[in-house]
């Protein structure tokens, strides 16, 4: 068996399993845990829970201006390299036949040369996002070996990605087979460490717009 | 023909054009990407050289690389390389000689000690004593391994030679492997390909009769000039590939124009060979031109590879079993770290509870 015969197949089937049972394993067990229940009657004015969560989720994702100044860099990069993220992996055609072969839909892709630009845009967003962590003295202080992994393992898919769509560095296979392994690495690491708030932040956001809504606070 | 006839002579004789003699080494240097001032020294190393001897042996294989060998197109000049090498034996044009056939191997053997070039065809089954396959009641291991004892090389023609091919497939019920495994040592070139391009093997055969040595090969002893760079590098449906544009199916409208087979399985962007630049028939079509995708059949394995409709980036072997384990498993940890955390809490509470009485 080669390098890109394993990665395709038993290292991603290892991974996916890993990534499934990590992520369910966590959501369900945030997910069961008792409700929280307020028992003091909800402010005057206060929208229905579910639109007070919607309002959470949506309304932070533009910062309050008082935030704004200082972290604009923050906010803008982080939007890049998300946006840019969702492009590459959604948007790409030999990824949309991978999606396709695991959830049976399929859609149609962008052009190579416009991923190829996003997938490089977004590489270059992740290293800006890394600098300004190492230089950033609060978020130097703050930053613990997850982060730093959970950057690696985003960035690792982005650069094998583009040097496999580029041939550059070694023969294509290798380089693909490069590219599924760090995305099996990406998987396994995902519902263990910070990735996984690709899927909490919503739960996480609402969580806190039922709360604030509930007691009066404006979003 | 007298074995000491040198190509010049033959040439001569056959009434051949010096032009015509040249073009072919230019045409032979250009397919090796050999450097422009090779021309002449192909030409010139050609025509000194003498008839080579060539033992030809035929095993576990479908015959397919000898057809595509010996049909390849019509009275040119590469079939007169063909004429020129002294075919002392080949197992499958001299099935009817018998024993004949078998003694001409022997002599031939004897004759050109450690000078003779032994082409195969064909995996070797080595399974049970190798009695999978044999000829004359010899079998195929043991007429390898005698037969390379004194020779100068051996070139393994055919993805069963080469990597083993379709005998070695999953389960390789003959134990069949490829010829690099039983070489011993000697100097080996794979052609592999199902069949591979006719050129391939007579620009390897000019070039070892011009220059006396090996040609540049890569890491699976495959010549680099026509295995040095994948069918997608060089197909001209290339450019639908990176506008996105794919066939999905062989009859839709994708298909009708010319768009990239990527999605239907084509195997181009992973395999070396030179279809895609020397095609077939004399230069008239490649798979891929024919509304097919790449098999990928000169790479290793390529029978075993999921699936020849299979998509590239798609994953290989059935992952339904694997997922539906770890989701059931990940949902029962979830609903047991939630009803720990429960029970955990209640226990609190009623601890806080009691202290509080």
């Amino acid at each position: 068996m080669d390098l890109l015969a394993f990665a395709r197949g038993p290292a991603l089937t290892f991974a996916l399993a890993v990534f499934v049972l990590g992520s369910l394993w966590r959501l369900i067990g945030i997910l069961a845990l008792p409700p929280w229940r307020d028992l003091s009657p909800a402010r005057e004015g206060a929208p229905p829970d579910w639109l007070a969560a919607l309002q959470g989720i949506f309304g932070k994702m533009i910062p309050h201006k008082t935030f704004l100044k200082g972290g604009m860099f923050a906010i803008v990069n982080g939007y890049v390299f998300h946006i840019g993220l969702a492009i590459c992996v959604f948007a790409f055609a030999p990824h949309i036949l991978f999606l396709k072969s695991l959830f049976g839909l399929s859609w149609p892709g962008l052009p190579n040369g416009l991923v190829f630009a996003v997938g490089a845009l977004t590489a270059g967003s992740l290293l800006a996002a890394l600098a300004y962590r190492l230089t950033s003295p609060v978020l130097k202080l703050i930053s613990r070996g997850d982060d730093y992994v959970s950057w690696l393992l985003t960035f690792l898919p982005v650069i094998t990605g583009l040097a496999a769509a580029s041939h550059i560095g070694a023969r294509y296979e290798t380089l693909l087979a490069l590219h599924v392994l760090s995305i099996c690495a990406f998987l396994i690491w995902f519902p263990f460490g910070k990735l996984m708030h690709a899927v909490l932040f919503v739960f996480s956001r609402g969580a806190t717009g039922i709360r604030f809504r509930h007691r009066g606070a404006q979003l | 023909m007298k074995h000491d006839e040198t190509l010049d002579a033959l040439i001569e004789r056959r009434g051949v054009s010096r032009r015509a003699f040249l073009k072919y080494a230019s045409y032979v240097a250009t397919l090796m990407a050999l450097p422009p001032g090779s021309a002449a020294a192909l030409a010139e190393g050609l025509a000194k050289a003498k008839r080579q001897s060539v033992i030809w042996l035929s095993f576990q294989e479908c015959t397919g690389c000898t057809e595509s060998i010996t049909r390849s197109s019509s009275p040119t000049l590469e079939n007169l390389i063909f004429n020129f090498i002294s075919l002392d034996y080949h197992h499958t044009l001299m099935a009817v000689s018998g024993e004949a056939a078998e003694r001409a191997r022997v002599e031939a053997m004897q004759a050109n000690k450690g000078k003779y070039i032994v082409v195969v065809d064909g995996a070797v089954p080595t399974k049970d004593g190798g009695v999978y396959s044999t000829i004359a009641g010899v079998s195929n291991l043991q007429m390898l391994e005698e037969t390379l004892r004194d020779a100068y090389a051996v070139v393994a023609v055919g993805t069963c030679a080469a990597f083993g091919g379709i005998p070695k497939a999953d389960p390789n019920p003959t134990g069949a492997v490829a010829i690099s495994e039983l070489s011993g040592g000697k100097p080996l070139i794979n052609i592999p390909g199902c069949p591979p391009i006719p050129e391939a093997m007579t620009g390897v055969l000019s070039y070892v009769l011009s220059f006396g040595k090996l040609p540049e090969l890569d890491h699976f002893g495959r010549p680099k000039a026509f295995y040095g760079e994948t069918i997608h590098d060089r197909c001209y449906r290339r450019p639908f590939y990176e506008r996105g544009l794919f066939a999905d199916g062989f009859d839709d409208e994708g298909a009708r124009q010319g768009y990239c087979l990527y999605k239907l399985g084509c195997k181009g962007p992973t395999t070396y060979n030179a279809c895609a630049t020397l095609k077939w028939n004399g230069g008239v079509s490649f798979p891929i031109q024919s509304g097919h995708g790449c098999l990928g059949c000169s790479e290793p394995d390529f029978w075993d590879r999921g699936g020849f409709y299979r998509p590239l980036p798609t994953p290989l072997g059935a992952m339904g079993p694997a997922l539906a384990g770890a989701a059931i498993a990940g949902a029962a940890l979830g609903i047991g770290a939630a009803v720990a955390a429960r029970s955990h809490r209640n226990g609190a509470s009623a601890t806080t509870g009691k202290d509080k009485e």
